[in-house]
């Protein structure tokens, strides 16, 4: 299990990655792609959605259960990783690099955990 | 209090992800997953502990009787080292558990039935067995691995002598030496696929798992978890108690018909059913073709209408699709288009008729 440093982690194991213009892009770690098992569907928002922190952004469909995904930070959805919906198991192989949506905006949260925080948390 | 099975310190060491099951600790998963795991067993080989099984013997010179009068089949007539699948039905006609009934000899029987319902079943036929039989609970004297998929009986014939190994499909030999082990070797399983069910005593389950594996190694075979037997069962459309029929459902409507043999003079459950005559629900397959898994109560609709729900329903890694076992009306045909509701989401999908997997001869 992988936790990636330059990340920030909400307790419900999503990641944000903030690239800078006020941007970032969202994903699930590696701890959760584990936990969730084989991913056969992902379904999410839409390009211009308007999230909340903690608001819901879709959810990922494997075969032993669906999870919801909501969002560590607040912002206008501008991108969703198409090339990901149609191999959704890319999500289990690399989990950092499959970010689910990028978001415009963006509030930034406090809350959310460093990778050694998060590391933590998941050893607990 | 959650129980372990005698090889819970295996699926540790196997790396086996263990989650409470039916009051038992087991794996639902080892690391290469569900899918990986559900695919080896349609390919290769897979293994599984399901020594969370109860088994039950009836014995004495009312045995056939007292089984004839709790299960729906008829199991006058079955030979010694012959297996039967039955229902056994409550008052109503609904079910109680569904059972494989091992015939070992003319007043020996050994019955198996699902973890979940275990209490419940040796309470139920305790209280209505009579005459000269005798019910003895010997779950905790037994241990069980299913060795299932295509090169099982290769794998298994580097342990054990050919004659050995039951040849038909539902029959079984007991004593046999497999690894110099003494097993009963059952062909029997609940993945659609060729393979054999091993039941042996507790205290020599690590060391057959692990005779297993290494035999198995050059086939292919890998520990395969609750998940994949789940996915792998439901592919093949082999119904689960409390899904497929519970103590409601009746077996004519879960589709096992077959399995009731309504000629015979007396079953408990019998009088209900004839008095429910035909059932008004069936059981078939849908096949998603909108995004998404249904699972498990999601409903269906035909034309607006709520016709029935999912009783199972998964991603079906060998034959690649959203699949699901439903209840509906006899209204819904194999060929129509209908709606399930996904969590609260309409999802377009088929009716198509079951299984969704069948090996090839």
């Amino acid at each position: 299990m992988s936790v990636q440093k330059d990340l920030f982690y909400a307790q419900s194991h999503e990641w944000v990655k903030y690239i800078g213009g006020g941007k970032a892009l969202v994903g699930v770690s590696d701890h959760a792609q584990e936990e969730m098992g084989d991913v056969a569907f992902i379904n999410l928002c839409e390009v211009g959605d308007v999230v909340d922190v903690g608001g819901g952004i879709g959810d990922i469909e494997s075969i032993k259960a669906v999870s919801d995904i909501y969002s560590p930070v607040g912002g206008t959805v501008t991108k969703i990783n198409d090339e990901l919906l149609d191999d959704p198991s890319a999500l289990n192989s690399d989990p950092y690099g499959s970010w689910l949506i990028e978001l415009e905006n963006v509030s930034e949260n406090s809350k959310l955990m460093d990778a050694a925080a998060y590391e933590a948390f998941i050893a607990e | 209090m959650d129980l372990k099975t005698p090889l819970y310190d295996t699926h540790v060491k196997y790396g086996g992800k263990i989650v409470p099951f039916a009051g038992y600790l087991l794996p639902v998963q080892y690391a290469s997953g569900i899918a990986a795991e559900h695919m080896a067993v349609r390919t290769a080989a897979g293994l599984f502990d399901v020594s969370h099984m109860g088994e039950v013997k009836i014995t004495g010179r009312d045995a056939l009787k007292n089984i004839n009068l709790l299960v729906t089949n008829d199991c006058s007539g079955m030979y010694d080292g012959q297996v039967r699948y039955s229902p056994m039905c409550n008052e109503s006609g609904g079910v109680v558990d569904d059972l494989l009934i091992y015939r070992s000899g003319e007043n020996d029987y050994m019955i198996v039935v699902n973890a979940a319902n275990h209490d419940k079943d040796v309470k139920w036929m305790k209280s209505r067995i009579s005459g000269d039989a005798e019910l003895n609970d010997i779950s905790n004297e037994i241990a069980l691995l299913a060795l299932q998929g295509p090169k099982s009986k290769e794998i298994l014939l580097t342990l054990a002598d050919e004659s050995d190994i039951p040849s038909k499909y539902y029959s079984f030999k007991s004593d046999v030496n497999v690894g110099g082990i003494k097993s009963i070797v059952s062909k029997t399983g609940y993945t659609g696929e060729d393979g054999f069910e091993l039941y042996i005593a507790p205290g020599d389950a690590v060391l057959l798992w692990e005779k297993l594996m290494d035999a198995g190694r050059d086939f292919g075979l890998v520990p395969c978890g609750l998940g994949a037997r789940d996915t792998l069962r439901l592919e093949a459309a082999l119904p689960l108690y409390g899904h497929e029929m519970d103590e409601v459902i009746t077996p004519f409507e879960a589709g096992l018909g077959f399995f009731v043999k309504m000629a015979k003079d007396e079953f408990i459950g019998k009088a209900a059913l004839v008095k429910k005559g035909e059932p008004t629900v069936h059981r078939i397959g849908i096949e998603l073709s909108d995004r998404g898994i249904t699972r498990n109560g999601d409903r269906v609709f035909k034309d607006g209408k709520d016709v029935g729900y999912v009783t199972s329903g998964t991603m079906c890694p060998y034959v690649k699709k959203a699949v699901g076992m439903v209840l509906v009306s006899k209204n819904v045909n194999i060929g129509d288009v209908v709606t399930v509701e996904i969590r609260g989401r309409q999802a377009a999908a088929k009716a198509v008729p079951l299984p969704f997997y069948k090996k090839s001869k």
